[in-house]
């Protein structure tokens, strides 16, 4: 069996699609056409190539974590580095091959909507470098509590703009930079962050970020001479899960694990759980999937400690992977997440970003069930440095 | 014949026809249908009437308000389609297009959403992030209930595209005038005529022209070229700063004043 989603408009059976406002079909065919050109062209991969190399840092390393192993007690959990990316987390290798595109599409302008801050800064980043503006819209109550990052944009030569209206979280920075695109499409190309929006942005972003499985895959051979028994990445939007996924797709050997966010607890319902939850399929943001809404239809106000996991929805191809059993999707709450911050800082000296710390948490828990000769791969998509107020403002009040 | 086909039909040598846009529940529910009654009155041929959405991607900030607004007092679909149902018992002639985003309709369900559009006496609707090409689901439940599809051009769509949209319309097209969001300025009226005779080379359906539409003068300039003129943050600014106080009597009167300056074609 050949895995070839998404189809020619960009479904993944049910999900996916292009569910946006006329004014941005156009635009999106343009897309398409653009980036099909450039996949196929091999001047642009290897400016890709060269670029994830000398500039990002690739290839990341697959680090086994023995004291980590050694205190969860059972599989051996190898650490896929995303955090050692220029940047600090897996954001970039998307970014940078949207910028190029961009480039490529003769845009001067890159916009972003960013959660955690992880995404806006790896824009900013590369539109510093290929000498492009830069605005990036974000929440209001995430520019609180990732300050560092709004910081870092703001040196990068990036507008930071913050979004007042609704929960002021990922989402609504989402709806900001679509009102922009809509009015600015001329000059500016929309630097979506996850799998997420309107084709061809989830496969798009899949395809760049696929390079980390792809080296992990290779890494964990060379290392084991096998496979691994499974690959564990925490769930927003899900880029840094689906780019670990992607490589292992057709291996029925690897099982898959996407890490969603309980938040408070899902019994709670203050959480960012859509495919642990039983949320129902919607439209939101340009694309059909699983979707956190009430009996009318309006979107819910998520929670998670972690801003980069705050998202009501999740990417068409982790619904479709849900769907079809590929994938198993599970939650961890923003207590078991801390703590799995925590062993990994003392542990291993590392300091996971709070998203990873839910991959990390579950990681352990699978890692005791699967026991002692089985290996785990883990998505450490980002560093935790971002996070350190947030963390210590936790501890403070519980 | 539709109602929307009749309101044209009539029209077609007369002038432009006059569609207001106010979102069902703002600025409170109970407002809505004296609203809607007020609107004709003061020379709406056509009420186009926005379902409230938590994330409406499309619009400016006006409008984004005006949702909040209504969402504050629980409007949910089922209220704004009570709304029209209580504005036929006085009003069986004017059309109603219901206006909204993709989502509250996925939740209810495409089948009984038309259904209901026409129990109440809606007679079109517009799904502003359900473009035809993911629109299979709707447009059979949409034809099964004979309920108008009105689909949205712009700036941005081409010729091929025109010719999709204008295949699987009824009712009217909407061309949006501007790349951007609802209530943004800037309308160039000779760049909205060149474009509105590509679209009129592609559908025989009237085109109405909205966003951008900012007072009698913009509404004369489009009144000369396009079937209809669509207003809607314009309206909904008055009505957002005469909360309180008798925001139907200052809807009356600007749009009174929208429908004087249409230009006639006789």
């Amino acid at each position: 069996m050949t895995y070839d989603l998404p189809d020619a408009r960009g479904h993944f059976g049910p999900y996916g699609g292009q569910f946006v406002a006329e004014t941005l079909m156009g635009p999106l065919a343009e897309l398409i056409t653009a980036y099909e050109a450039a996949k196929a062209d091999p001047d642009f991969q290897g400016a890709l190539a060269r670029d994830l190399h000398d500039y990002v840092g690739r290839p990341s390393p697959l680090y086994l974590a023995e004291r980590l192993t050694a205190a969860a007690g059972g599989a051996r959990i190898y650490l896929k580095r995303e955090d050692l990316n220029h940047t600090g987390a897996h954001k970039i290798n998307n970014t940078l091959g949207q910028a190029l595109l961009a480039r490529r599409m003769g845009k001067t302008r890159l916009i972003a909507e960013t959660g955690a801050g992880q995404h806006g800064v790896a824009t900013a980043t590369v539109a510093a470098r290929l000498g492009m503006r830069c605005a990036v819209y974000m929440g209001a109550e995430d520019m609180r509590r990732q300050a560092p990052n709004v910081r870092r944009m703001r040196l990068l030569g990036a507008e930071v703009v913050a979004v007042t209206l609704g929960s002021r979280t990922l989402k609504d920075a989402m709806n900001e930079a679509l009102r922009d695109w809509a009015t600015t499409i001329d000059d500016t190309f929309y630097v979506i962050g996850s799998v997420s929006g309107p084709h061809p942005y989830p496969m798009m972003v899949r395809d760049f970020q696929a390079i980390i499985g792809r080296e992990a895959r290779t890494q964990i051979l060379e290392r084991e001479g096998r496979l691994p028994d499974a690959a564990v990445a925490c769930v927003g939007g899900g880029s840094n899960a689906m780019g670990l996924f992607y490589a292992f797709l057709e291996d029925p050997g690897v099982a898959l694990y996407g890490v969603e966010a309980a938040g408070d607890g899902l019994a709670t319902g203050r959480h960012a759980a859509p495919l642990t939850a039983g949320a129902r399929p919607g439209v939101l943001h340009g694309t059909r999937s699983y979707l956190m809404y009430d009996a009318h239809g309006q979107i819910l106000e998520t929670h998670s400690l972690s801003a980069g996991l705050d998202y009501p929805g999740v990417g068409p191809e982790h619904a479709w992977l849900k769907d079809s059993g590929r994938a198993r999707y599970v939650a961890v709450d923003d207590q078991q997440a801390l703590a799995a911050f925590r062993a990994l800082t003392h542990l291993e000296g590392i300091l996971p970003a709070l998203e990873s710390s839910h991959a990390l948490a579950y990681a352990q828990i699978l890692a005791r069930e699967l026991g002692r000769d089985k290996v785990l791969v883990v998505s450490l998509s980002g560093r935790g440095d971002k996070d350190v107020e947030t963390v210590a403002a936790y501890e403070e009040h519980h | 014949m539709s109602r929307l086909h009749n309101v044209f039909t009539e029209l077609k040598d007369e002038r432009a026809a006059l569609v207001t846009f106010v979102t069902g529940g703002d600025p409170q529910p109970a407002v809505t249908v004296p609203l809607l009654h007020a609107l004709v009155e003061a020379g709406a041929d056509v009420l186009e009437v926005g379902i409230p959405f938590s994330d409406p991607m499309a619009d400016g900030p006006v409008i984004q308000m005006s949702h909040q607004r209504a969402l504050v007092h629980g409007t949910t679909l089922t209220d704004v389609l009570a709304m029209v149902a209580s504005f036929r018992q006085q009003n069986t002639r004017t059309p109603v297009v219901l206006m909204g985003y993709v989502n509250p309709v996925e939740a209810m369900g495409y089948d009984v959403f038309a259904r209901a559009c026409a129990g109440a006496g809606v007679d079109g609707v517009i799904l502003v992030d359900l473009p035809p090409e993911e629109a299979g689901d709707w447009l059979a439940a949409a034809r099964q209930a004979g309920v108008d599809r009105v689909f949205l051009l712009a700036p941005t769509s081409p010729p091929a595209r025109i010719a999709r949209v204008g295949e699987v319309s009824s009712g009217f097209i909407y061309y949006v005038a501007l790349k951007g969001v609802t209530g943004a300025a800037h309308l160039d009226i000779a760049d909205v005529e060149s474009r509105l005779a590509v679209v009129r080379a592609h559908t025989r359906l009237p085109v109405g022209v909205g966003f951008g539409v900012q007072d009698a003068a913009s509404a004369r300039a489009l009144g000369a070229v396009a079937d209809a003129v669509i207003v809607g943050s314009a309206l909904i600014r008055r009505l957002a700063a005469h909360e309180g106080g008798d925001a139907i009597a200052e809807a009356r009167s600007f749009v009174a004043g929208l429908r004087a300056a249409l230009p006639s074609r006789r």
